[in-house]
C-alpha cells in the first residue's frame, strides 16, 4: 500500500452551482408529480387499483425493481468504501463522495418505496418490536439491515452538510468517529445484499432451478458489489460529461479491473454451482428461461471481454462495459424475482402503466435530487485536473 | 496500476467474514426440519369419499364470517373459482375425457379440497418478518394475526401450496387463510368443514388419530364394505361404503416435512394440482443459511471488528491527504 499523495485544497469537493431549472430537472419534476398522483390512488383504493400484482405474483416491479435492483444500483458507496477504506486504495478517494450521495438517494428512496408496497405499512415498526420481530425470517434481516444502513449513510454523508452550514465542531466529531461508521457501512450492505438473494431460497421449487440455489446469497453479493463499481463508472462518466468536469478515466479504469475480478468470481460460482448440482443441461432445455439465462451471462461476460488491457482506458469502452454489467445484474434480479418465479398454472404478471410510472417517477426524483444536491453541496471535484490524478495513480 | 484479482479477493475475504462464509453450511448450525407438535390436530381429506357437494365451502364461509364470492353475471350463487383472501376453502375438480368414472385418471373425475395444509415446518411462518404467521407449539395450527401483519406478502409468495392470499382491493388489506377454525375450538366445536361434510370426506382429529385412520383405510381390500366416520375420528357417526383403490401416496405425510391436513386419493396428486415436493423443508434450508451467516450475530460482529480496524487504518492514511 502506498503513502497517499496529499491533494491541494483546489482538489477538494465543492458545490457546482448553476441553475436548478433546466429541461432535465423540469421533466424529472413532472414525472415525480405523476408518481405522487398514482400513489395517492394506491393509498385511497388499495394496491390493486394501480398495480397488476396478484396472489400468484404478490411482488411486482415495486419490489423487484425499486427495492432489489434499486438498492443494487445504489451500491456505489458501498463498493467504493470497500475499495478505499477496507482495501486502503486511497487514490480512489475523489470518487467516494459522489458515489456515497448516489447510494444515499438510491437506498433512501428504495427504503421509502417499500412503504408504498407494504399493504399494512402502519405496522412497519413491528419489524423492530421485540417479541414480534422474527430473526429467522430473511425479510426481517433485509429490512433491519437496509434501515440501519440508510441511517449510517446519512451519518457518513453528514460532513458535507455540516460543511455547508459551517458546523465545524459537528463535522470534526463525526469525522473522528467515521471509521466506525465506515465499518458498519460495509458490513450492513454485505449482509442485506446477500440476503436479498436468500429471500428466494424459501420459495423452493417455485424458483426455476437455473436460479434456485443455496448460493443465491453469494451470487447476489458478488454481483451487487460489481454493480456498485459499474454504477460509479456509469455515473462518473455521465457527471463528467453532464457537468463538463474533467474526465476521471484513469481512475475508472482501475475500478473496472476490480469489477472484472468480481465478475469472473461470479461466473465461476454460477457455472460451478450449476455443474456440481448437475443442472447445466437446463441452460439449454428450459426454452424461454434458457434464453433469459444466456442473456444474463452475455451481459456479465461482455465487460470481461471488452475491458482488457489498453481498452480499459477508453471512456467509451468503460461506459459500455459498465452498462452491460448493470444490465446483467439487473436482469439476474428481475429473472430471479419475476421471470423465473413459477407459481403454478394460471398466474401471469406484467406491470401496469401506473405501476411503471411510479417506478419511473422514483428514478426521476432520484436524478432530480442528485442534480440539486451536487449543485448546492460539496460533492464533486470541479477543478480536478488530469495531471494531478495521473500523479496520484502513478504513485502506486 | 491494476489491482491484482487475488489481492482483492484476499482483502475482501479477510475484511468480511460474510463473503467467506456465505453459503457454506456449517453442520453444527444446520437447522433440520421441524417435528410434528405433540398434540397436533388436523384434517383428513379422502378424495374418494368427496361427492363435490361443497357443503364445506359454505360451512367455512359461515364459520369465518365471509360473504359469498361471485364469478357469474347474475351474482346469485356463491361461486368462488379458487381460494382467495375472501374464501379459505374450495373444492376443485379434476376431469379427463368424458369424465364419467369417479376417481379414475382416464375418462374420469376426482375432487380435491384446497385450504391451508398446516405444514409441520411452514414456509409462511419462516418467511413472516413480524410473527404474524405463527405455528402453535401445542396443536400446530398455523395462525394469522392481522394486527401484527405489515402486508409484505412474503408469506403469499413463499407458501409452496399458494394458500395465504392478500386483499388487493382495499386500503386496509389483510391476509386470508384457513386457521383450522381455531376460534371454534375453545367452544368445543371442530373445524366447520369437517362438521358439515355429509360423507366424512373431510374428517377432523388429532394427527395421531388421522394417521391411524389412514392406515385402516389403506389396509382395506378394494371393494369390501368399510365403515367411514363423519365429522371427527371417534364420532361413532358412520356410514358404509365399498373401499376404493387408493394411489400409494399419502399427501402430507412427507411433503416438505409433512402437513397436518393429509390426503388420500384414487388418482395421482399431481393430477389434482398438488405439487411434487422433497422431504426437506424449504424453511430449514433458508434458516440454515441465515443461522450459518448470522447465528448469534457472531460472524457479523467478527466481521465488523475487522472492517472497523481496516477502516481506521485507512482513515489515518487518508487524513494526511485532506
Ligand atoms: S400450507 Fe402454506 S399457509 Fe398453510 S401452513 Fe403451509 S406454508 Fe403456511
Ligand atoms: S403479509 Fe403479513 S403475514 Fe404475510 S409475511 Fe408479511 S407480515 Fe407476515
Ligand atoms: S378448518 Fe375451518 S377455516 Fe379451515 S377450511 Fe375448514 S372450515 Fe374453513
Amino acid at each position: 500500500m502506498s503513502i497517499q499523495k496529499p491533494l491541494s485544497p483546489a482538489h477538494r469537493p465543492a458545490p457546482l452551482g448553476g441553475s436548478l431549472v433546466t429541461p432535465v430537472t423540469v421533466i424529472c419534476a413532472l414525472l415525480s408529480a405523476i408518481a405522487v398522483y398514482i400513489l395517492a390512488k394506491r393509498f385511497i383504493f388499495g394496491l390493486g387499483a394501480v398495480t397488476n400484482i396478484n396472489d400468484g405474483f404478490p411482488w411486482g416491479v415495486w419490489i423487484a425493481w425499486d427495492v432489489v435492483i434499486g438498492t443494487a444500483l445504489a451500491c456505489g458507496g458501498y463498493s467504493m468504501a470497500l475499495l478505499v477504506y477496507i482495501m486502503n486504495k486511497g487514490r480512489y478517494h475523489p470518487l467516494v463522495r459522489p458515489a456515497l450521495l448516489a447510494s444515499l438517494f438510491g437506498y433512501t428512496l428504495g427504503g421509502a418505496s417499500v412503504m408504498f408496497d407494504l399493504g399494512r405499512y402502519w405496522n412497519f415498526y413491528h419489524i423492530f418490536t421485540p417479541g414480534l420481530a422474527h430473526p429467522d425470517s430473511v425479510m426481517f434481516e433485509v429490512a433491519v439491515c437496509i434501515s440501519l444502513y440508510i441511517m449510517v449513510m446519512w451519518v457518513e454523508f453528514s460532513p458535507a452538510f455540516f460543511d455547508r452550514f459551517g458546523w465545524t465542531g459537528m463535522k470534526t466529531l463525526v469525522e473522528r468517529l467515521m471509521f466506525a461508521f465506515i465499518g458498519l457501512g460495509v458490513l450492513l450492505p454485505s449482509m442485506h445484499q446477500s440476503s436479498l438473494g436468500s429471500l428466494l431460497v424459501v420459495f423452493g421449487h417455485q424458483i426455476h432451478p437455473l436460479w434456485q440455489t443455496p448460493l443465491l446469497p453469494l451470487l447476489f453479493l458478488l454481483s451487487a458489489i460489481a454493480m456498485g463499481f459499474a454504477v460509479v463508472v456509469f455515473e462518473s462518466t455521465l457527471a463528467t460529461s453532464g457537468f463538463r468536469l474533467k474526465s476521471e478515466t484513469r481512475l475508472l479504469a482501475g475500478i473496472a479491473s476490480v469489477m472484472n475480478g468480481l465478475l469472473a468470481a461470479y461466473l465461476v460460482v454460477r457455472f460451478g454451482d450449476l455443474a456440481v448440482s448437475g443442472k447445466l443441461g437446463l441452460a439449454f432445455s428450459s426454452g424461454f428461461l434458457s434464453l433469459m439465462f444466456w442473456l444474463e451471462i452475455a451481459f456479465f461476460a461482455l465487460p470481461l471481454l471488452l475491458l482488457q488491457g489498453a481498452r480499459r482506458n477508453r471512456a467509451r469502452c468503460l461506459f459500455i462495459g459498465a452498462v452491460s454489467m448493470l444490465l446483467g445484474g439487473g436482469l439476474y434480479r428481475m429473472d430471479g424475482f419475476l421471470v423465473a418465479y413459477q407459481t403454478g398454472a394460471g398466474w401471469t404478471y406484467f406491470p401496469s402503466l401506473p405501476e411503471l410510472m411510479v417506478t419511473i417517477g422514483l428514478i426521476a426524483f432520484e436524478v432530480l435530487a442528485y442534480i440539486v444536491l451536487v449543485r448546492v453541496l460539496p460533492v464533486l471535484h470541479p477543478n480536478k485536473s488530469e495531471p494531478a490524478v495521473a500523479a496520484a495513480v502513478a504513485a502506486e | 496500476m491494476t489491482i491484482s484479482r487475488r489481492n482483492f479477493l484476499k482483502a475482501a475475504a479477510g475484511g468480511g467474514a460474510v463473503l467467506a462464509t456465505t453459503g457454506v453450511a456449517d453442520p453444527a448450525l444446520a437447522r433440520p426440519n421441524l417435528e410434528m407438535p405433540p398434540k397436533a390436530i388436523g384434517l383428513l381429506y379422502d378424495a374418494t369419499l368427496c361427492v363435490g357437494c361443497k357443503a364445506c365451502v359454505v360451512a367455512c364461509r359461515e364459520a369465518n364470517d365471509l360473504s359469498p364470492v361471485f364469478s357469474t353475471d347474475e351474482k346469485l350463487w356463491d361461486t368462488p373459482l379458487d381460494i382467495s383472501a375472501y374464501t379459505f376453502n374450495v373444492i376443485k375438480m379434476y376431469k379427463d375425457g368424458n369424465g364419467e368414472n369417479k376417481d379414475q385418471l382416464k375418462d374420469g373425475h376426482a375432487f380435491v379440497k384446497r385450504s391451508c395444509l398446516h405444514c409441520v415446518d411452514p414456509s409462511c411462518v419462516s418467511a413472516c418478518p413480524v410473527s404474524a404467521m405463527e405455528k402453535n407449539a401445542e396443536n400446530g395450527i398455523v395462525s394469522y394475526d392481522a394486527d401484527r401483519c405489515i402486508g409484505c406478502r412474503y408469506c403469499v409468495a413463499a407458501c409452496p401450496y399458494g394458500v395465504p392470499r392478500f386483499q388487493y382491493d382495499t386500503p386496509k388489506p389483510k391476509i386470508g387463510k384457513c386457521e383450522l377454525c381455531r376460534h371454534r375450538l375453545p367452544e368445543g366445536k371442530i373445524a366447520a368443514c369437517a362438521e358439515k361434510c355429509p360423507t366424512g370426506a373431510t374428517l377432523f382429529g388429532t394427527v395421531e388419530q388421522i394417521k391411524g385412520e389412514i392406515a385402516r383405510r389403506r389396509a382395506a381390500k378394494p371393494g369390501e364394505m368399510v365403515a367411514y366416520e363423519r365429522q371427527r375420528v371417534g364420532s361413532g357417526d358412520t356410514h358404509e361404503k365399498k373401499a376404493p383403490r387408493y394411489v400409494d401416496h399419502v399427501y402430507g405425510e412427507k411433503e416438505l416435512g409433512g402437513t397436518q391436513m393429509m390426503m388420500l386419493s384414487g388418482v395421482p396428486f399431481v393430477a389434482l394440482g398438488m405439487p411434487e415436493l422433497p422431504e426437506r423443508s424449504y424453511s430449514s434450508i433458508s434458516e440454515t443459511i441465515q443461522h450459518t451467516l448470522y447465528g448469534g450475530l457472531i460472524a457479523p460482529v467478527v466481521a465488523l471488528g475487522g472492517l472497523v480496524a481496516l477502516a481506521w487504518r485507512a482513515s489515518k492514511n487518508h487524513q494526511d491527504e485532506e
